[in-house]
């Protein structure tokens, strides 16, 4: 099988060498980790974001250096309050983080969402979601730090203030994102959060770089920690410092160069985005696309979210075994992919569910023999070249800690006319150690993208720009695949989504934190 | 059927005048890097056989890089290329287009150290078309007004075909009854002239003859020299083995500014281009495997990828491996559908081991075991690399925007079913869900 030595490392392969590998594992370090990464604070209902940036560089440090952050390890009683902290590339440098440092993250960290027209043609940042509309995530309001809030109803506000109070004086605060209470629906009414990647905390999966013939929920920890070994058996760039430089002695080695103090060990990149849902143009749209017939409006909704509002999946329960699910697949909402579906008659093919986790594996399917695989690698069998337009999902999988925000109502409000109360959406939020690879990609590639898995021009029905292609044709269609004829078209979709923000963070380990405070 | 052939015009830069080039070129573009179709200099959309076509100011960062084999860096100027594909014979392609060009490309060539008022545009460019080590094509025979037609014939019926219809309210229209309503509708349309379907041309006898000798030439020549390659065999597995183990990797990330001018180019269109330089590691050894495998590559796309793929990627339009500098660089230049991302996560996911087989031979590139193991597998190694070496392409055209690989192959099976005598009902309806 695979030789765990020779696949390690990243810079130094000698180094590498002696990588944990499945058996010989360190164990986590829990109280250096965010507990994002390991939670999603369901118990904590209530949570608020502040996007802050910095008035008194060295009073902003001296509260970073010590802010309260709450560690991923578990506690009994469970916790009534909790804080995360991230930091944009500008907030690094606003700290005083010196360049060298900052030039150590990934591209798309340093240069920001925002950056330029190129990555906003890419993510589908157009028209109204253009970053020139923004409320915030653009030049001044480019946020320096993101403090995340978490609390029961009772203990949100004096959490809020007396943290308000404590960094006062270092930030100002450039906008408050308040959320509403966790519930399990997202503002259209589908149940939302059903499908995450695991990752692997036992990191039973040996570090190494192999081929995957089975769609797995399971996923290598760096995939969303760095300093730890991702999916290719190698380590994603972040900075390694010399272990001698002031300060960086309270930084853990990186375990791929031993000899250099790690900065993004037990850290990852933290992706936001402020998504403005119009729930009423939603229900109002299928209301009309379905003449008035209450079934066909929920069919017609369920089809292009690719789960009924219960989060029942449209391609239907097929109790597949998977690894990274819960262990019986009776009853799971997950336990499925949709290799039984190829043309996408349960499950269109552009459904919301089906292009943002395809859940494929490395080769499409085939008989498991040699000869078989040999074939399909070498594209000669036309079959599965079919079925291989959509890229290796394990790649680009996304853990995703989202709250939404705004008010609820419900398709049957909407259409009695109910007045909308405020604005709704969600506050988007995924972790990941490669930007480019997981959040871009799925953001572009298959959710924005108009050619997803061979279609004819269209995007992602819920969150498409639906803005013309290059030649001039539609994209604001969405198309249902039907086993007795052509597929049948949804024409004319309205944009039902508007970013209204966004910006990459980095969400340091607790140590790299007090790093980036204290040390240059 | 019309076979597809490529150009690549090579020349050196005078010094003094590349700004002017940079200048002249970025006035036939309607968005940074990407030409206006009828632009006064070369007005691309003219010529109905071109596919795609490109101006590169050629300029290698990386030829620094030999110092880790412990040589001086050579000095190459810098070069203009003008790439392009197109139906039927090159030579014809640039025929036509010095012809219907001449003032542009004057112009353009102007800017070149041996270029001179008197020259002859055409005899001047066949001159520097430089021959390909391989061509890729991803379907052999279809050209840009096939590709055009079917495009007009898919829109056609895609608004036309009854969709409620078959599906609710008249479950009795059969697909077969639905498909003939659409043939006459077709017929009444190209009577109208609101639609063309011009037939496939003869394949032209002497490319078939030469491609039938090369078919047959290349095994044979293999053959005949079996025995020595059986006796060789060993020798080359254990210089290889050495080399793999030594060579150096050179892989640093990608200078943030460079890529920022590469990703400007990028996403204006379903397609994207890529062109690439990099050096041919020292030695003889290299350089004849390159060679070798270079050849094989060349016989499989010849003879056995030009029908959608190449090896599991359906994604690539045009491609082309070219030595420059005798030998001593390689370009590598294609036209690829989706975003640069999806393209390398192809080539590490996919096509790993045949990007390992040619680029290994490459200074620098991430280690390999056995010639196609590991390599390109070193994700984070492999993209530094490769973005390193990715060059921007200042002019590019496609005849086509908007048109994946994909739309092009469903759209040639609508035309092929509207054309075929007689269809079962399941062919029917397979053929309507086309649609």
């Amino acid at each position: 099988m695979c030789r765990d030595d020779r696949y390690a490392g990243a810079n130094l392969v000698e180094a590498a060498m002696s990588a944990p590998t499945a058996g010989n594992v360190t164990p986590l370090e829990w109280e250096d980790m965010q507990a994002l990464l390991r939670f999603g604070f369901k118990h904590l209902t209530q949570a608020s974001f502040l996007l802050l940036r910095v008035k008194d560089r060295d009073a902003a440090r001296v509260w970073l250096a010590a802010a309260p952050v709450t560690s991923a390890v578990t506690s009994k009683p469970r916790p009534s309050t909790a804080l995360q902290v991230a930091l944009t590339s500008d907030g690094l440098r606003a700290l005083g983080v010196t360049p060298d440092i900052v030039e150590g993250f990934s591209n798309e960290f340093i240069a920001g969402m925002s950056s330029d027209p190129g990555r906003a043609r890419r993510l589908g940042d157009v028209a109204a979601s253009d970053p020139s509309h923004w409320t915030w995530g653009t030049t001044k309001h480019v946020p320096h730090v993101l403090l995340m809030l978490y609390a029961t109803p009772e203990t949100l506000d004096g959490f809020q203030q007396s943290i308000q109070a404590q960094f006062g004086v270092g930030f100002e605060e450039l906008a408050c994102l308040e959320t509403s209470a966790v519930g399990s629906k997202e503002p259209f009414g589908f149940e939302d959060g059903i499908s995450q990647p695991k990752p692997d905390w036992d990191r039973e999966r040996p570090v190494c770089d192999q081929e995957q013939y089975a769609y797995s929920n399971l996923s290598c920890l760096g995939e969303f920690l760095l300093g730890y070994p991702n999916e290719y058996g190698g380590y994603t760039d972040r900075p390694l410092l010399d272990p001698q430089r002031n300060g960086a002695p309270i930084l853990p080695r990186a375990e791929d160069a031993p000899e250099k103090a790690d900065l993004g060990r037990n850290g990852s990149y933290l992706v936001m985005r402020q998504l403005s849902q119009d729930v009423h143009g939603f229900w109002r749209y299928l209301d009309q696309q379905a003449g008035g017939d209450a079934a066909l409006r929920e069919r017609l909704a369920a089809s292009m979210v690719g789960r009924t509002r219960d989060g029942e999946p449209l391609v239907g329960r097929t109790n597949e075994v998977i690894a990274g699910n819960a262990t019986k697949p009776e009853g799971d909402l997950n336990a499925f992919t949709y290799q039984s579906d190829p043309q996408g008659l349960r499950c269109p093919l552009g459904a919301h569910i089906r292009r943002s986790n395809p859940r494929n594996a490395d080769l499409p399917p085939g008989d498991p023999g040699l000869v078989s695989r040999l074939i399909r690698t070498l594209g000669f069998d036309a079959e599965a070249l079919d079925n291989d337009r959509v890229a290796s999902t394990r790649f680009h999988r996304l853990l995703r800690r989202g709250r939404k925000y705004g008010g609820q109502v419900t398709p049957e409000q909407v259409l009695i006319g109910a007045p909308a109360d405020g604005e709704s959406g969600l506050h988007f939020i995924c972790l990941g150690a490669n930007i480019a690879r997981q959040f871009e990609f799925v953001q572009g590639a298959w959710i924005a993208g108009t050619k997803f898995d061979g279609l004819d021009g269209e995007g992602d029905p819920l969150l498409g720009h639906r803005q013309p292609g290059p030649d001039g044709t539609r994209t604001d269609v969405y198309s249902i695949p039907d086993p007795n004829g052509p597929d049948r078209r949804l024409m004319a979709l309205p944009s039902f989504v508007t970013v209204r923000g966004g910006a990459y963070f980095f969400l340091p380990g607790i140590r790299a934190l007090r790093y980036l405070a204290t040390a240059g | 059927m019309t076979p597809q052939s490529q150009f690549m015009v090579v020349a050196t830069i005078a010094a003094r005048w590349e700004l002017g080039l940079r200048l002249v070129l970025g006035t036939m573009n309607a968005e940074p890097g990407i030409a206006d179709p009828r632009n006064v200099l070369l007005p691309f959309g003219e010529f109905d056989r071109l596919h795609y076509a490109r101006l590169v100011i050629l300029e290698d960062a990386t030829l620094g890089d030999i110092a880790a084999h412990g040589l001086p860096t050579p000095s190459f100027q810098k070069y203009l290329v003008f790439m392009g594909d197109c139906d039927g014979p090159a030579s014809e392609m640039l025929a036509d287009l010095s012809q219907r060009a001449d003032v542009g490309l004057r112009k353009i060539f102007g800017h070149c150290d041996d270029f001179g008022a008197q020259s002859d545009v055409l005899t001047w460019m066949m001159a520097r078309d430089m021959p390909v080590a391989v061509n890729y094509v991803n379907w052999l025979g279809r050209t840009v007004r096939q590709i055009k037609q079917e495009s007009a014939l898919q829109r056609v019926l895609s608004a036309k075909v009854p969709r409620e219809a078959i599906q609710q309210t008249a479950p009795g229209v059969t697909a077969q009854q639905v498909r003939r309503d659409l043939i006459a509708f077709v017929d009444v349309e190209r009577r109208a002239g609101r639609l063309t379907l011009t037939p496939p041309e003869p394949t032209p006898f002497a490319w078939l003859l030469a491609k039938l000798f090369h078919l047959i030439a290349i095994p044979l020549v293999g053959l005949i020299a079996l025995p020595l390659i059986i006796v060789l065999l060993p020798f080359v597995v254990i210089l290889l083995r050495k080399r793999e183990k030594s060579d150096p990797e050179i892989y640093p990330r990608p200078d943030p500014q460079a890529l920022q001018e590469l990703r400007e180019l990028e996403d204006h269109d379903v397609t994207n281009q890529f062109s690439s330089v990099g050096s041919v590691k020292p030695g003889l050894f290299r350089r004849w495997l390159l060679t070798v495998v270079l050849l094989l590559t060349d016989y499989a796309c010849r003879h056995i990828f030009n029908r959608g793929h190449l090896g599991r990627v359906q994604t690539i339009h045009f491609a082309r491996w070219v030595f420059i500098d005798n030998k001593a660089r390689m370009v590598f230049a294609s036209s690829y559908d989706g975003g640069h991302e999806a393209y390398m996560d192809d080539f590490v996911n996919k096509v790993a081991w045949g990007l390992n087989l040619v680029f290994s031979n490459g200074i620098g590139w991430p280690r390999t075991d056995w010639l196609i193991k590991r390599g390109a597998r070193f994700e984070q190694r492999f993209k530094y690399f490769q973005r390193r070496h990715h060059i921007p392409s200042q002019v590019w055209y496609k005849a086509y925007p908007g048109l994946t690989l994909t739309d092009l192959k469903r759209n040639q099976h609508i035309r092929e079913g509207l054309e075929c005598a007689a269809m079962t009902d399941t062919q029917a309806l397979t053929w309507l869900r086309l649609l």
